[in-house]
Order: structure tokens, then C-alpha cells, then sequence
């Protein structure tokens, strides 16, 4: 630290000083309640939720639930089996279409790219990507898709939650590739290994876990996404019928439920979302767990 | 990928804009889509996205701020990390189970504790003069700061983290209590980084529809201006979605996309800002700690 700064702090403490040392401590103490405060503040909302979800979704869980279709409108009967089945078909194609992308991206990035202009760009749009609104990629997904082939389709949804996908998959995938120490490339090259065979047979096989997480992360980020499926697939109470038709899912449906003047609607709603709810926390406690024993942290934003 | 973005979202928005002029669409309040008396302007939910987003930083920023100081300053390492976990969890819950519970839970819980004594001590002033309901601007805002939350403060933890020790420990050695080291050696290091966490949040709470779209009351018009903090109002992300099923015609749709091309170029620039503060400040210090 130079001279400078260090006579900074002296005049900002001199100011302190004057003040009693008691009120400074009275000081300390509040602001580390006030901290302690702002965790409790946050943790509230969570436990609510999670309570709320348990208690009236289990209300609404049968077998009939889970398979059935959606009976008659404020009848309470039937399910929510096309929705389920519906949110299974969408995200499973948009995962087949964002990890393949996303994978070859990130080992792009890490392994090829190096740091010129062309690969900054290409973090800093995909870093861009991340942040762009839902429903903006949902208007991405009905211009390209949907008005191109003239109906609503499960094509169109997959397109727009893949196009949310591969920005996370591509984050997670580059930064686990960096920390495979570089000693275990050299022996691949000292080996006379080819660079493509290094990268795929050592580096990506040593970084397994954590691309895998990523591609976890990723599929729970867009099963929870309802914006983009509005202007996509529509929504529907039948079941899967063709890629180019409408479907339904699980958000979509929580949607519809709610926005219904019904008491039984709005238990379907609940017992929808605790099934959400499952699949998406479920795969989010389990990957971060992992990650955190495999000594890598998945940050929140992605 | 960014550019078919934008090149879609512009295509769309094409007829909308020439139909009304952009200065037109962007000012104008009307919302008319009834055949032969169409009328769009956007300005209403312009004001309204901007509104339940200023709420929400206002609640999000000091608490997420907290809890980042907390977990990277104050508490023992032991809870640091379950803290970030549970904190990061929250960041995992779908927007639309959000929606669902401040619809039927947590609305009443502000009605009732936030919103009607408000309303019954300071009716005279004029931003609380209006019957609370539960389902306006002010709900909207604060569950959007809840969502906002786990973002900001994963983040102000991690730019935390890099604040040199000694930075601390110059304070420390000076006399100062923790809160006052946290205060004169740590913010002020992480200042840049703290404000880029901070907009990359607002980015978040601007273009967030589905849990907007269930609270915020949707009304359309000049009335989606919000003249008290308990008026209904509609945000450009959540008039998307309630309408866009129901769009009856091309120009409608057109306006829609309108909608979607202002919310594209809003949130491109707070996030274009906001990563390039936070790049900006992770690299200077990674390289200052290696001195």
C-alpha cells in the first residue's frame, strides 16, 4: 500500500476516533444484526414457499393426477399427465440441442480460443445471452419458428429453452475445463497424443462431473421456464400428439390453473407445482452437493 | 445467438414502428386493439416496468448487500457456506412457483402487516392514498427483490472475497471494529463491483414476466401508470404475455414484439453495463493480490 492511501484511511479514522469507543461498538453490533437481519429476511421466503407448496400440493397428488388428463373445467377432475409428459418431450429436445452446442462451445473457449478478440467476444455475448429476459427468447422462438411453419410446435419451444441452455452449459463447461491441471495435457503431449484426443479422451473425461453439472443446472434452469412456452408451444389439455403441434407443461399449466376462478383449479395448480418443484430442486441439491465434495462452486447466476 | 435475437425481435417489431413512428410507440399511452381504432403506445408499461424494478432494487440491493457482508465478512466460516447454499436454492426456484405463492400467500402477508397500516397512518400522503388490495406495484417489487436476492449477493460475495486481507487488516491495525474495516477498507474496494451486481439484478427484475404478470394487477391504458405505490399497474414483459395468445391481429402481434424489442434493448444495456463494471473490477484486484 503506498503513502497515500495510507494517510486516507488515517483521516477517516481520525473522524472515528472522536466518537466514544462504546458507540462504536454499539455501531459494530448493529450492523452485524442488521447483517444477520438480511439473511433471516431471505430465508423466510424460501421456507414459506417450500411449506406452502408441500402443504397444498400433496393435497392434490394421486396416481389419476399425475397421468391423467385435465377433466372438464372447475370440475376438479382428472390430472395433469400431458403437462408432465409435455415439460419431459420440450426440455428433453432442447437439451439434445443445447448440450451438444454448448459442450463444443465451452471446450472451444478453454482449450482452443485462447484470449483474442474473437473468443472475448464470444464470452461476452454469451455472458449477454444469459441476461437477456425470458420472453424476449419466447419472441425469438415465435418469429423464427412458429410464423415460419405456421403452427405452434414443440420445435419452437425446445429452440427457445435451448437458446436459454447454452449460455449456462457453455459458462459451466469453460471454467471446469480450466482447473484440469495442465500437467495432465502435458503428458498427453509428451505421449505424442493428438490435441483433439487430448481433449476429448483426458481433459473432458477428468471434467465429467462438473459438465455434467452444468448440463443439470441447465435442464432445471429451463424446466422452471414459463415466458418463452407461452409464444411457443401454446399449451394444450391432450396429450402429445406431433412435434409440430402444441403441447402443454408443467409451468405453462401452473399458469392457466392459477389465473382460473376455481378452488380445485388452484389445488391442481399447487399439486403441479410441487411436482415442479421436485424435479427442479431435486436436480439442483444433488448437482450442488456434488459440486461442492468435487471442490468447485456453481455460481448463482447461471 | 445474439443476433438472430435481434434480428427477430426487430423483424417483428418492423410494422408496429412504422405504424405509429418509434417516438409514437414510445410515448404514446393508448392500448387499442380493437379492428379499425388501433392504438399502441408503450409508454404506461415502460413507466410501470421501470417503477416495480425501483421497488425492488430499493428492498433487494441493503438486504442482498447484508447478506454478503455477513457470509464473507462477519459469520463464522462453519455457516458461511450452508448460508450461500440455501441462499443459492432460492435462485433455483422456478419464477412461476414464486408467482403462485405471492399470489396466494404472500400477498395477504403485505396486504395485511405492510400495506394497511401504511395505508391507515399516512393515507395523506399522496403515493399511500389508495385502498390497498395486495395486487399492485408495491407486492410486485418486493417479490421481485426476493428474486433478485440470491444474484446480487452471490455476486458481492464473490467481489468481496477478492478485497485484499491487508486491506483489512490496515484498518484492523488502525483500531478500527469490524463494521468500520467492512465500511472504509472493504466497500470502497468493491464499490465498482457492488454497483455491477447491483444492475445486473435490476436486468433480472426488468425483464421477468410470469411472476410479474400474476401480481402486478394488469391494467392497460394510461391507467397503467402507477400514481400511488398500491396502484395496479403492467410491466412491458407481463402486457406481453397477457396478450399475446389473445392477439387478434398482425398489427396487434407487431405492437406485442414492439413491446419485446424495447424490453431487448433496455436490458441489453443494463447488462452490458453491468458486466463490463464487474469484469472490470474481478480482473484489477486478481492481478493486485498476486503484488
Amino acid at each position: 500500500m503506498n503513502n497515500a492511501e495510507r494517510k486516507d484511511y488515517r483521516l477517516v479514522l481520525h473522524g472515528h476516533m472522536k466518537k466514544t469507543y462504546r458507540k462504536r461498538i454499539i455501531i459494530d453490533r448493529l450492523a452485524t444484526i442488521f447483517a444477520i437481519v438480511c439473511v433471516v429476511a431471505a430465508i423466510i421466503p424460501l421456507g414459506s414457499i417450500l411449506l406452502e407448496v408441500v402443504k397444498n400440493g400433496v393435497a392434490a397428488l394421486s396416481l389419476e393426477f399425475l397421468v391423467a388428463t385435465q377433466g372438464s373445467i372447475g370440475s376438479g377432475k382428472g390430472g395433469i399427465g400431458p403437462a408432465i409428459q409435455g415439460t419431459i418431450i420440450v426440455v428433453g429436445l432442447a437439451s439434445l440441442i443445447a448440450t451438444p452446442v454448448g459442450v463444443l462451445t465451452g471446450i472451444y473457449l478453454s482449450e482452443f480460443a485462447g484470449n483474442g478478440i474473437f473468443p472475448s467476444a464470444v464470452r461476452f455475448l454469451n455472458s449477454v445471452l444469459t441476461g437477456l429476459p425470458s420472453i424476449v427468447i419466447g419472441i425469438v422462438g415465435y418469429v423464427t419458428v412458429v410464423l415460419v411453419l405456421g403452427s405452434f410446435s414443440v420445435w419452437a419451444g425446445a429452440l427457445s429453452l435451448s437458446i436459454i441452455m447454452i449460455p449456462i452449459v457453455v459458462i459451466v463447461t469453460e471454467e471446469t475445463l480450466r482447473i484440469v491441471p495442465h500437467s495432465l495435457r502435458e503428458a498427453g503431449y509428451a505421449l505424442g497424443i493428438s490435441k483433439a484426443k487430448i481433449t476429448l479422451n483426458i481433459v473432458l473425461m477428468t471434467a465429467k462431473s462438473g459438465v455434467l453439472t452444468g448440463i443439470g443446472l441447465g435442464i432445471a434452469r429451463i424446466a422452471g421456464e414459463t415466458a418463452p412456452l407461452i409464444m411457443t408451444i401454446l399449451g394444450t389439455s391432450l396429450f402429445f400428439s406431433s412435434l409440430e403441434g402444441p403441447v402443454d407443461a408443467l409451468p405453462l399449466r401452473i399458469w392457466r390453473l392459477a389465473s382460473q376462478p376455481y378452488e380445485s383449479a388452484h389445488s391442481f395448480g399447487w399439486g403441479a407445482a410441487l411436482v415442479l418443484i421436485l424435479m427442479v430442486l431435486g436436480v439442483n441439491v444433488v448437482l450442488r452437493l456434488l459440486a461442492h465434495k468435487k471442490g468447485f462452486t456453481v455460481r448463482a447466476e447461471v | 445467438m445474439v443476433s438472430l435475437v435481434a434480428f427477430s425481435v426487430l423483424r417483428g417489431s418492423i410494422e408496429i414502428f412504422s405504424y405509429e413512428g418509434i417516438i409514437g410507440f414510445l410515448t404514446g399511452t393508448d392500448w387499442n386493439a380493437v379492428e379499425g381504432r388501433e392504438s399502441f403506445g408503450a409508454l404506461p408499461y415502460i413507466v410501470g416496468t421501470l417503477v416495480s424494478s425501483a421497488i425492488a432494487m430499493v428492498i433487494g440491493v441493503p438486504i442482498s448487500l447484508g447478506i454478503a457482508t455477513f457470509v464473507s465478512e462477519m459469520s463464522p466460516p462453519r455457516f458461511a457456506a450452508p448460508i450461500s447454499f440455501v441462499i443459492e436454492l432460492l435462485a433455483a426456484v422456478p419464477s412461476i412457483i414464486y408467482g403462485l405463492w405471492a399470489l396466494f400467500v404472500f400477498r395477504f402477508w403485505i396486504r395485511d402487516l405492510i400495506e394497511m397500516p401504511l395505508y391507515n397512518t399516512f393515507h395523506w400522503i399522496p403515493i399511500f392514498d389508495k385502498y390497498p388490495f395486495g395486487l399492485d406495484v408495491f407486492t410486485a417489487g418486493i417479490v421481485l427483490a426476493i428474486m433478485i436476492i440470491p444474484i446480487i449477493s452471490s455476486i458481492c460475495r464473490e467481489v468481496m472475497r477478492v478485497v485484499p486481507n491487508s486491506q483489512r487488516e490496515a484498518a484492523y491495525s488502525l483500531g478500527a471494529t469490524r463494521w468500520e474495516a467492512v465500511r472504509i477498507a472493504v466497500f470502497p474496494y468493491a464499490k465498482a463491483g457492488i454497483l455491477g451486481a447491483a444492475i445486473l439484478g435490476l436486468g433480472r427484475a426488468v425483464g421477468e414476466t410470469i411472476l410479474v404478470t400474476m401480481i402486478i394487477g394488469n391494467v392497460i391504458g394510461i391507467a397503467a401508470i402507477p400514481t400511488t405505490l398500491f396502484s395496479q399497474s403492467q410491466t412491458l414483459s407481463s402486457l406481453i404475455a397477457n396478450e399475446f395468445n389473445e392477439a387478434s391481429s398482425d398489427l396487434h402481434l407487431s405492437a406485442l414484439i414492439g413491446l419485446g424489442a424495447v424490453l431487448l434493448i433496455l436490458t441489453m444495456i443494463i447488462n452490458i453495463g453491468a458486466r463490463l463494471l464487474v469484469r472490470k473490477m474481478v480482473k484489477v484486484p486478481a492481478g493486485d493480490k498476486k503484488k
